[in-house]
């Protein structure tokens, strides 16, 4: 016999199920689904111009990720990918770090204004998102080029010559992916600075810490959530990036993005762009697995 | 591969156009963006009473993406040479009924029979350029370059930082072998290697790898020396007379863009009456002055604009029309190496 109280819990298990339900089907349509394809794809052999030859199984585009045949068809170890992986790995860090730097002093300064002031700021933070990715990228290739209106500007101030030479270089691509990446670091910084309590910073102050001991023992701390949530946000995003460095670079070194790109493309490779993919993703796990591993520390540093 | 300029205006243009239904039935046309005059399709509804609505794509993948999906429902499209073959052997095309294209015999000598689809059983061409090199007269040392991919390839020191190269391995790898006389299609990894230190080499003196934006940086001066299409050459050239356009010696690729009609079009008469309308001279050139590319039908050049036809570059002289290399497609095996080659170049 149940009791009314198991009856009662088992309605309450039932109804925490349905309405899980909708959220799971869309992750496992729209997730889970094409994991499984890119996954069985990096198993085939390639077509011999793009596609795959379905039911031919191999391994090949994982081995050729980390090796090449020589000309006796021996196995050699080859570092052109992982060359590539480190590039990006490294502009991905270097974004991360240029939009922690810029963003906490302005999440800061946010946090700090007047309520009223602070919402017209927020409302300025999120403007570029009403405009399409693509449409500001190209108004920075017209913002960054040679005669263009950065140029022109500081011709007329008498420091630019006509040949500012930024656009399609390593700099361009950097400043593409701060530029974008930017409120995605602010946001959820500024939200774990609106919660903080002030008094605390002022008790610092009476305890007779200087402004930067407050800062640095008071105020960062409490903020290192937002910073992790936004270290997420930038790092993850900027690693696969591929419209970037395809518009604003020079072309001269490949991105992940542009190599998983042009397996599909030209090369003619799925399987290998599906590995390649895969290896990314992993990449991407990695950095989340340990984020959240901080995140646990955190709080059971905090209990 | 994206040569055309990313308007698609002429798609909404083109539905513009199409609000008087009429009897002698429809025609879904799609071709590259940017890539037909508008003004062109509604000249064919006057003269045929078809109803004709224009889709555009900006890639042969995308194409082709498309046509094995099955959606589309396209009557006419527009690959490239380099697409026909694989389209053939995936059966995504249908053959001509050339019974009812008289006008293959308007085909100037040149394109009668080509390699990629030798009869016309399946495509007819629509315009055609070539891969070559532009340099600005004014910025390289002497005013002048020799016709070969040497300069390209191994520019002088005072280019240092001043020549581009198409971005992509098709463009840049053929060019490449042709200079050392390799065959484009070599499945030989000596072969492969030296075609790789040839491009590396190149690498140190280019400004950069690019394929948009071709037409303004030759044309403000930005850089010296431009791997060109010649339909973008000869519009940047209206812009600064100094550029000229090579046809080097060892080799130039010429590509050409074909009418085909996909398997399981709905309008597959529409098709032909359209494709045979197209090779009407003063059609087809038309079409030639909107996208400043050369036909392939004799007597268009009467209708041509007076600039275009002139320009040397659009209209191959006589005495160079050997030089052009139509498109081979590689085996499998040889456009491996050419992506090995691609990714050293970049890793």
């Amino acid at each position: 016999m149940s009791t009314p109280r198991q009856l009662a819990a088992r309605r309450q298990l039932l109804r925490r199920l349905g309405l899980i339900t909708p959220s799971m089907l869309v992750l496992a349509v729209f997730l889970v689904a094409p994991l499984a394809i890119m996954l069985l794809v990096s198993f085939l052999q390639p077509g011999d111009y793009g596609g795959v030859k379905w039911g031919q199984y191999s391994a090949e585009a994982y081995i050729n990720f980390l090796y090449e045949r020589d000309l006796d068809d021996s196995l050699v170890f080859n570092t052109d990918y992982l060359g590539i992986f480190q590039r990006s790995l490294g502009l991905a860090v270097m974004t991360t770090l240029g939009c922690l730097l810029i963003g906490f002093p302005t999440a800061l300064y946010l946090a700090l204004q007047s309520e009223k002031k602070r919402n017209l700021l927020l409302f300025l933070v999120t403007v570029p998102f009403w405009t399409n990715l693509l449409v500001r990228v190209y108004a920075w290739i017209l913002l960054l080029r040679n005669g263009g209106l950065i140029d022109s500007g500081l011709g007329l101030i008498g420091l630019g010559d006509g040949a500012l030479g930024i656009l399609y270089s390593d700099a361009a691509v950097m400043i593409g992916l701060l530029y974008t990446f930017l409120p995605f670091m602010v946001l959820p910084i500024y939200t774990s600075l609106e919660k903080l309590d002030w008094r605390l910073v002022e008790a610092a102050f009476d305890l007779g810490a200087n402004r930067f001991q407050a800062l640095k023992r008071i105020i960062l701390p409490l903020a290192l959530p937002g910073m992790l949530a936004g270290t997420t946000l930038v790092f993850i995003p900027a690693l696969g990036n591929y419209i970037i460095p395809e518009l604003l670079g020079g072309g001269k070194a490949l991105m992940i993005g542009n190599l998983v790109q042009l397996q599909f493309g030209s090369a003619h490779n799925w399987p290998l762009g599906s590995a390649l993919a895969f290896a990314l993703f992993s990449l991407v796990l990695l950095a989340l697995l340990f984020n959240g591993l901080r995140q646990r520390r955190s709080t059971e540093v905090r209990i | 591969m994206i040569r055309r300029t990313p308007l698609a205006l002429s798609v909404l243009l083109a539905l513009g156009l199409t609000g008087t239904a009429q009897a002698a039935g429809t025609l879904n046309f799609a071709n590259w963006s940017d890539y037909y005059p508008p003004e062109l399709l509604k000249k064919f509804e006057a003269d045929t009473g078809i109803k004709a609505t224009l889709d555009a794509y900006d890639s042969n993948e995308t194409l082709l993406a498309k046509l094995k999906a099955g959606g589309g429902n396209y009557d006419v499209i527009v690959p490239s040479d380099s697409f026909i073959q694989i389209m053939v052997q995936e059966d995504l095309l249908q053959k001509f009924d050339k019974s009812q294209l008289p006008n293959l015999k308007n085909l100037a000598p040149t394109f009668q029979s080509l390699d990629f689809d030798p009869g016309h059983d399946y495509t007819v061409p629509y315009l055609w350029g070539t891969t070559g090199y532009s340099y600005d007269a004014k910025a390289v040392p002497g005013g002048v370059v020799e016709e070969s991919w040497k300069a390209f390839f191994e520019p002088p020191a005072e280019l240092k930082g001043k020549v581009v190269a198409l971005n992509s391995a098709d463009d840049l790898y053929p060019p490449a072998a042709r200079y050392l006389g390799i065959d484009v299609c070599t499945e030989n990894p000596q072969d492969a290697k030296k075609i790789q230190e040839l491009l590396l080499k190149q690498k140190d003196m280019l400004a950069m790898y690019n394929s948009d934006g071709t037409i303004e940086r030759m044309a403000a001066g930005e850089v010296a020396m431009h791997q060109q299409w010649n339909g973008a050459f000869h519009r940047a050239k209206e812009q600064r007379d100094s550029l000229v356009y090579v046809y080097p010696k060892e080799g130039i690729s010429a590509f050409i863009d074909n009418f085909a009609i996909p398997k399981g079009a709905s309008n597959v008469k529409e098709a032909h009456v359209f494709i045979n309308w197209m090779m009407q001279p003063e059609n087809i050139a038309a079409a030639s002055n909107f996208a400043k590319y050369n036909n392939a039908i004799a007597g268009a050049e009467q209708f041509m604009d007076k600039a275009l036809f002139e320009d040397p570059a659009i209209n191959t002289p006589k005495d160079k029309l050997d030089r052009l290399r139509p498109f081979q497609l590689c085996s499998p095996k040889a456009l491996k190496l050419r992506s090995t080659v691609w990714t050293k170049l970049k890793k």
